[in-house]
């Protein structure tokens, strides 16, 4: 394997793609654990906007109506955690287990019955790269953002709305604040259940852009559990990046970096099981060697009544 | 009284709701849940076969509910199970010499050591680094198989085109109950674990431990306990059986360690632990269902065109009903009005 530059660029253009669905889902658990609802759901709402973003383009032949498709399912499937964590006080963790297995489950059903195939769906129009005049043409970033998925600018604009919006707006601030303490935000007049939802189903939505990206970003089809615990990594990128956008973001870089490594490695004559590994590893690690700067917001995974003392 | 009842309605509503989406899906529920009854308890052969498959449904499912009752989630059993069977395996092919009832002894206690030790690395993070179990046991998951994966593929395979390690030699296999049926004497293991560990949670101190740190632990905290040796000790039990689990299945129904061979057992044990409230007996109930379903899904497979997976939907479903407190509550709120109503007349 020799350093030359075209390999770098390949490494660096690979590891932004492999971070894009890490850090959609990333981001919207900001929002999610940020209204005070852990949401360990979130590799079920990929896996749900990634069946849908397939399901939509076969059926209407545009891969945009699947990127719909996706929000909706992603959506769904919040609303689901959302009415069973806020409206009938389930265990967050249990709820969130609970979705991702119906993912699953739904999932693979519906692709069988429609495809016939119990392990992947058929190819289906997807969303390919667009070609941005005059950056493709320069050296190094050029190949790099010049000439890729759509999906990655979205995200860079997610990215930086997501910030705007928690840091300067009246409604982040709300979010912030019941995050830490809903009952404060109760007695300042803010309707916390109603933030609570749109929270949840906001990080349902950004989910499921980044299980989109995963089947018609990438490779234009559907695999039985094709989220491969993705999920969870973006739950230890929340973390890691101190629930804030910008730090997510990052972090996310770093699980895509790690995965982007692992394709490269792959050519070496390492066992593949042991590159297999490196993601998930890497997660590990960050989660021993990163002692958490900023905490999480205080009341995440805590019930919020109305009127308890 | 009330617990059951509640658990039935949970139960029902999930088949209920999981039929409906059968129904919307172009498929005829009836038919499925009849092939599922039928592959599940239709004749001599089917019952041995969901009672194959409660055994390590079992070990998942004490081993998850051993978890919980220290508030502590488990969701790694599927690795521990992975490890266990490997360990299992290796013990069996390369410690020969000892008395085959022996050796198979030391192999199920080898197994359960490793996964101990496997699961206390996400109880030791825990405690330590403040990371959340959910994440660590998930990432261990998926490195348990990628490890054993690559040890059936290159140090310890046998000949052949299959990655297997060699067969375990036939005195230490745990015999069959019913063959050429798959349940094994595994099956009393399994419930002999679930008994221990009720005794352990009502009766010993190290039980009552765990239990009030899973209940409250700023109280358990200021009682005295150590915290932080609890968890770890929960989380190393909860990966020592379910790594029984994996070792069950090599000894009795493989007979070998082989690549891909758990359906997802370990994850199963979350939804069974969640239908018996975590409850060591409970657990031999809740796992009999999921036995039930697993057993009956290969009919499923061969009798109608419904897709397998649907037994999945199914076990979501049972635990997204099953830990709704408001079901608990509306039951509760209904006797009580039955009661009045009762004492009015």
């Amino acid at each position: 394997m020799d350093l030359s530059l075209d390999m770098i660029i390949s490494l660096l253009s690979s590891t932004l793609r492999i971070s894009i669905p890490i850090a959609f889902a990333a981001l919207g658990a900001i929002f999610c654990e940020r209204v005070g609802i852990v949401n360990i759901g979130l590799e079920g709402m990929m896996l749900g906007g990634a069946f849908a973003g397939v399901w939509g383009s076969h059926l209407t032949g545009s891969p945009y109506i699947g990127l719909l498709f996706a929000m909706f399912a992603g959506a769904l499937f919040g609303l689901i955690h959302a009415v069973l964590t806020i409206q009938f006080k389930t265990d967050h963790i249990i709820s969130g287990l609970g979705i991702n297995l119906l993912s699953l489950g739904l999932t693979t059903v519906l692709m069988e019955n429609i495809w016939g195939n119990r392990g992947r769906s058929g190819l289906v129009t997807g969303l390919g790269n667009v070609k941005i005049p005059g950056l493709v043409d320069i050296p190094v970033i050029g190949p790099i953002l010049g000439n890729t998925t759509i999906l990655l600018y979205l995200l860079i604009v997610c990215v930086i709305v997501a910030w705007i919006v928690l840091y300067k707006t009246v409604f982040g601030l709300r979010v912030r604040v019941i995050g830490d303490n809903p009952k404060v935000a109760d007695s300042l007049g803010i309707n916390v259940y109603m933030m609570q939802y749109i929270g949840v189903i906001l990080c349902g939505v950004l989910a499921g852009l980044g299980g989109a990206y995963l089947s018609i970003g990438d490779i234009n089809m559907f695999s039985r559990d094709m989220t491969a615990g993705r999920g969870y990594i973006a739950l230890a990128a929340l973390i890691f990046g101190g629930w804030n956008p910008f730090g997510v973001f990052g972090a996310s870089l770093l699980f895509g970096f790690a995965q982007a490594l692992q394709i490269r490695l792959q050519v070496v004559n390492i066992p593949v099981q042991f590159v297999e590994m490196l993601p998930y590893l890497v997660t590990i690690l960050v989660l021993i060697f990163y002692r958490s700067r900023s905490r999480g917001p205080i009341a995440a995974g805590k019930h919020f009544r109305r009127g308890e003392a | 009284m009330n617990r059951l009842i509640t658990l039935l309605i949970s139960l029902l509503a999930a088949f209920v709701v999981g039929g409906l989406i059968l129904a919307v899906a172009g498929y005829d529920p009836f038919e499925a849940y009849e092939a599922l009854i039928v592959g599940a308890f239709g004749s001599k052969n089917a019952i041995a076969n969901t009672l194959a498959k409660t055994t390590p449904l079992i070990f998942t499912g004490l081993a998850v509910a051993v978890a919980f009752r220290g508030g502590l989630f488990n969701i790694g059993a599927e690795g521990q199970l992975y490890m266990g069977a490997m360990v299992a395996a290796l013990v069996g092919v390369y410690f020969t010499g000892l008395p085959g009832l022996l050796q198979a002894a030391l192999a199920l206690l080898a197994a359960g050591v490793v996964g101990a030790v496997w699961a206390g690395i996400a109880g030791f993070m825990k405690v330590k680094f403040q990371a959340h179990e959910v994440i660590v046991t998930i990432m261990l998951n998926y490195i348990a198989i990628s490890l054993t994966n690559y040890l059936v593929n290159y140090p310890f395979k046998a000949e052949g085109m299959v990655p297997r390690t060699e067969t375990i030699p036939a005195g230490m296999q745990l015999s069959r109950l019913l063959p050429p049926n798959q349940v094994t004497t595994g099956i009393f293991i399994a419930i002999l674990g679930c008994i221990i560990m009720y005794w352990m949670f009502n009766r010993t101190v190290y039980g009552y431990e765990i239990r009030a740190i899973g209940h409250n632990q700023d109280a358990a905290r200021t009682g005295g306990i150590s915290i932080g040796k609890r968890i770890l000790l929960a989380m190393c039990l909860s990966g020592f059986i379910a790594a029984l689990a994996g070792a069950v299945e090599v000894l009795g129904v493989h007979k070998y360690f082989v690549s891909g061979f758990s359906p997802g057992y370990g994850y199963d044990g979350i939804a069974v632990a969640v239908l018996a409230r975590n409850h060591p007996l409970g657990v031999l109930v809740s796992a009999l269902l999921f036995g039930a379903l697993r057993g009956g899904s290969m009919n499923l497979d061969r009798q109608t065109d419904v897709p397998t997976d649907f037994v999945i939907m199914i076990q979501a479903l049972v635990i997204i009903f099953v830990a709704i407190p408001w079901i608990i509550k509306k039951v509760k709120l209904m006797r009580k009005r039955g009661n009045s109503v009762g004492s009015q007349s």
